[in-house]
């Protein structure tokens, strides 16, 4: 009896596409809705809370108890949204060292992808430790996720993306443990590339937040 | 075979699985980190001009710069520009679906009504 054998180049499926890569933009797709439904509820809830503290004025008595200042700190945010863009170019980067292993100007530095995946991760529990130091100013000038409705939509939204974030450090660190064990090679960039699509779908996710919550008063 | 750690066929070229072109070069990822760079630091410092904020092109100008990082991110270093076209409908699909979902949820509750 013959016996069918993949020796193609091909991936034996319908779509001639690798499922895992399929599976990973229809999660990005599905992902997409979720943080479209967490930023319309904190767009619908701007501006009606009724007590502070405020994100973008102070609030005086009589409004507030006590003078409350504006709770955003624009310039810190701006810096660990830096940090994350900078994790996204390291994260590439990573995965043209596996693409590009062995290949002419891929020595050194630039296919070490060992480096560029500890960097990614690195610069990806920087971002998670500015997210830590702001939760904690916050809680200590007042503002909880039962303060008022900007306290409820803001942390509920930031703090799924943390958690986004933090899965992807994880995921990161076990790709580095994979390539410090035996080395990822070419024919695993499919695994950094799913991994990597999740990451900066992190990034951009972050790019809207940044500009919606942030920025715009 | 199976690879032990990542069940990946050796057998199975994962370059020809939905790639159309090549990715671009490190060269191109440095320049693309720059562009994101330096919108990123017109948005920060357009926030810190009062007449620019008081001004109704703030929020206009900032969704578009935004959206221009957005869709940098994911053409560029997601490699959409370059990939198969069923990965394109999987993204744009439900993007589109959430922005419009967005933007029924903000008319319903009247964020575009002017008091």
């Amino acid at each position: 009896m013959a016996t069918a054998v993949a020796s193609h180049a091909h991936p034996p499926t319908s779509t001639g596409l690798d499922h895992r890569k399929i599976a990973i933009w229809a999660f990005i797709g599905s992902e997409c809705m979720l943080f479209a439904s967490l930023i319309s509820t904190y767009l619908i809830y701007k501006g009606r809370s009724v007590v502070g503290p405020f994100p973008h004025e102070a609030c005086d008595p009589p409004r507030c108890e006590t003078h409350l200042n504006a709770i955003l700190n624009i310039p810190v945010t701006s810096v660990s949204t830096f940090v994350l863009l900078m994790s996204s170019l390291a994260m590439v980067l990573a995965l043209a060292a596996v693409e590009n292993r062995g290949k002419p100007g891929y020595e050194g530095i630039l296919g070490s992808s060992k480096l560029w995946l500890l960097v990614t991760a690195i610069l990806g529990t920087t971002f998670l430790g500015f997210q830590a130091y702001e939760f904690t100013s916050f809680v200590h000038e007042g503002l909880t996720i039962r303060t008022n409705l900007f306290g409820s939509s803001f942390f509920t939204l930031t703090g799924f993306h943390g958690a986004h974030v933090t899965a992807g450090v994880l995921w990161l660190l076990t790709l580095l443990a994979i390539d410090i064990k035996r080395g990822l090679q070419p024919k695993d960039a499919l695994l950094v590339d799913i991994s990597a699509l999740y990451w900066h779908f992190v990034d951009v996710v972050w790019i809207a937040i940044f500009t919606l919550v942030y920025l715009i008063r | 075979m199976t690879d032990e750690f990542t069940h990946t066929n050796p057998e199975i070229d994962v370059h020809a699985m939905g790639e159309v072109h090549e990715h671009p070069t490190w060269r191109e990822y440095k320049w693309v980190a720059l562009i994101l760079t330096v919108i990123t630091v017109v948005e920060v410092w357009s926030y810190y001009i009062p007449s620019f904020v008081a001004s109704p092109a703030f929020v206009p100008i900032l969704l578009i710069m935004s959206a221009a990082k957005f869709a940098i991110v994911v053409l560029f270093y997601m490699h959409l520009r370059y990939d198969h076209k069923l990965f394109k409908a999987l993204f744009t699909g439900p993007l589109m679906i959430a922005m419009a979902t967005l933007i029924s949820l903000l008319f319903l509750f009247g964020k575009f009504v002017h008091r």
